[in-house]
């Protein structure tokens, strides 16, 4: 019994919280009230910064990250020791020129990179947030990152630009603070979370419950974190990430050498893929945080604020769109984009929107995909010729 | 085509059609410009930068839209029967649908959007009437091809020919002011006989139409 539970996900070393980290951040004393009412009465952004801000403060880029990024955009990760998650589309020379533009990433409320969240001490009281902290949105990730710009006196954004999670965000900068962007770039996204996007979140979050190291969220109390539980959802999360032909075109039906019809080991090369993805992902993410996050995705639904009109977010607006989609994403579809896309008609607004041809699946945003990778250029060298930067 | 540029043909746009070119004469400074089947983006490039429009495109084919995009271009991918009913009324100053009206579904339906999201349609097609292809037709006895009609019947995107009189005719029929016509020649100029139908609708190998509605 015990070989078997090894090999349900063969991981070492997990039992073991994130290090601590000193990130680089801003402590805002007033706080934030969250849309669910309740208020944060201090406030952490943890941020990471590139590139120079020009004198007249408009050549800033803000990037958004996704559900298990954070601010390491372009640099060594302090806690994997890997590259920074956008090193292909963030750098000098690269579609999101450092020697151009001030960029700037902020780690998501609720996440567990330094920024306020279930990690960080709670209000007033002993420990951590834990399971306590309150529900956060992606309006109220906005609302962080809009304090954080404020922090920096930018009056506007050159640019805000994100995928999948960060897309939503950008989506949510755009309809909030239209003054405050003059371009948009959603990139594999969408303007709610479908019913199949909640339930494999659903599926996740329940394989951490179901870890008896989860201990009702307290696990910090006896330091065994439910590394299992985590590992698995990202398992699940990570199929949602690729496609069909990219499993086949990784893995397909090979073996590891094993021996066969045994049920335990992993055989097939796309079980250890999956396992080592889950286990590395428990040494750097914090379950309750996996759990706030993916509800705030699940909560996403933009028209919602605006009547159940997404045309209305937009009515109005100035900032230049680029939406950009891939082929092979199934979980966030061209055909979301393409919502997106009509919405913006409907208020007139000014779009751009491409279908990029990958077989990588969602995580296509992540990779190197020259075609997405020009456009994202393109479109910004558009958008600085029509905001006169030099 | 290497003759001298005639007077009225200012513009550097070395590349862009001649149709697209008259268009763009017919457009004043500033205003906003919706492109239907806009390429990569040529005319609104030159929009942009030559009168400060607000041009914007829609193209059907994703490597075109790419081409556009990557030259900061706003051009989106959609197409002329599916997305023009997105746009609320009054958006544009002009709506352009260039060597694009013959190949959409529903000729009719596309106009009536165009003139509703914008005030001022301009629209361009290759004229059916032209005297080689109803010799061809009437001589060979099969569809003609001309090197503007340039596929066989059976490989064309170009499911709704027309000639100019069909085209007065529709606008006609549909209560359209034509405010300005012309028909362009084979050499790519504007040809002479905007005050002879029948003439253009015999040597004109493309029209171009500025519409309003009523």
């Amino acid at each position: 019994m015990a070989e078997r539970v090894n090999s349900v996900v063969a991981c070492r070393d997990m039992d073991t919280a994130l290090p601590d980290i000193d990130h680089q951040r801003v402590v805002f004393d007033d706080g934030l009230t969250l849309e669910c009412g309740q208020r944060l009465e201090r406030l952490e952004v943890a941020y990471r910064t590139y590139g120079k801000l020009n004198a007249e403060r408009t050549n800033a880029v803000l990037i958004c990250h996704a559900l298990t990024g954070d601010q390491y955009v372009a640099e060594t990760h302090p806690v994997t020791g890997k590259p920074g998650w956008w090193e292909m589309v963030v750098g000098p020379g690269r579609p999101i020129d450092t020697e151009r533009f001030f960029v700037i990433c902020s780690n998501v409320i609720g996440g567990c990179m330094g920024s306020t969240g279930p990690l960080a001490r709670r209000d007033g009281g002993e420990g951590p947030w834990g399971t306590d902290f309150p529900p956060v949105t992606v309006k109220d990730m906005v609302a962080a990152q809009r304090k954080l710009v404020g922090h920096f006196g930018i009056a506007r954004l050159f640019a805000v630009a994100g995928g999948s999670l960060g897309g939503m965000q950008v989506l949510q900068w755009a309809a909030n603070f239209p003054e405050m962007v003059f371009a948009a770039v959603p990139i594999a996204t969408a303007p709610y979370h479908s019913a199949q996007n909640i339930a494999f979140n659903e599926v996740g979050r329940q394989s951490i419950f179901a870890d008896p190291d989860w201990q009702g969220g307290r696990y910090w109390e006896t330091g065994r974190i439910p590394a299992r539980g985590l590992a698995v959802a990202r398992m699940v999360a990570h199929i949602t990430y690729l496609s069909e032909e990219a499993l086949t075109r990784k893995f397909g039906r090979r073996v590891r050498g094993g021996q066969a019809m045994t049920a335990f080991a992993d055989l097939f090369e796309v079980e250890s893929y999956l396992r080592h993805q889950g286990s590395t992902f428990v040494g750097r993410f914090d379950a309750n945080a996996y759990l706030t996050i993916t509800r705030a995705t699940d909560y996403f639904d933009l028209a919602e604020e605006f009547g159940g009109d997404l045309a209305a977010a937009f009515r109005g607006s100035r900032t230049r769109f680029c939406l950009i989609s891939f082929t092979s994403d199934w979980l966030y579809p061209t055909a979301e984009s393409r919502n997106i896309a009509r919405a913006l008609n409907g208020a007139a607004a000014n779009v751009s929107f491409v279908e990029i041809a990958s077989d990588k699946g969602h995580d296509a945003f992540l990779l190197d995909e020259p075609d997405f990778h020009r456009a994202l250029r393109g479109f910004l060298a558009g958008c600085a010729e029509h905001a006169g930067l030099a | 085509m290497d003759a001298v540029q005639p007077e009225g043909v200012r513009y550097v746009a070395k590349n862009m059609r001649v149709d697209l070119r008259l268009i763009a004469e017919m457009i004043a400074p500033a205003s906003r410009v919706l492109d239907i089947g806009c390429g990569d983006g040529s005319l609104i490039d030159h929009l942009y930068r030559t009168k400060g429009c607000d041009a914007r495109g829609i193209e059907i084919d994703m490597a075109e839209v790419t081409r556009a995009v990557v030259h900061g271009l706003p051009v989106m991918h959609g197409d002329a029967d599916h997305d023009l009913a997105q746009y609320p009324d009054g958006a544009f100053d002009y709506v352009v649908l260039s060597r694009t009206l013959q190949a959409v579904e529903r000729p009719r339906e596309v106009l009536r959007q165009m003139l509703r999201i914008g005030r001022s349609a301009l629209v361009s097609f290759p004229n059916f009437g032209h005297w080689q292809l109803r010799w061809q037709l009437l001589w060979t006895g099969q569809m003609p091809m001309t090197s503007v009609w340039a596929k066989p019947w059976h490989e064309t995107p170009n499911i709704h020919p027309c000639t100019i009189r069909d085209f007065f005719a529709l606008c006609e029929e549909e209560g359209y002011t034509v405010e300005k016509w012309l028909a362009i020649d084979e050499a790519g100029q504007k040809a002479p006989w905007t005050r002879a139908i029948g003439m253009a609708n015999m040597f004109g190998d493309q029209a171009l139409f500025q519409l309003r509605r009523g």
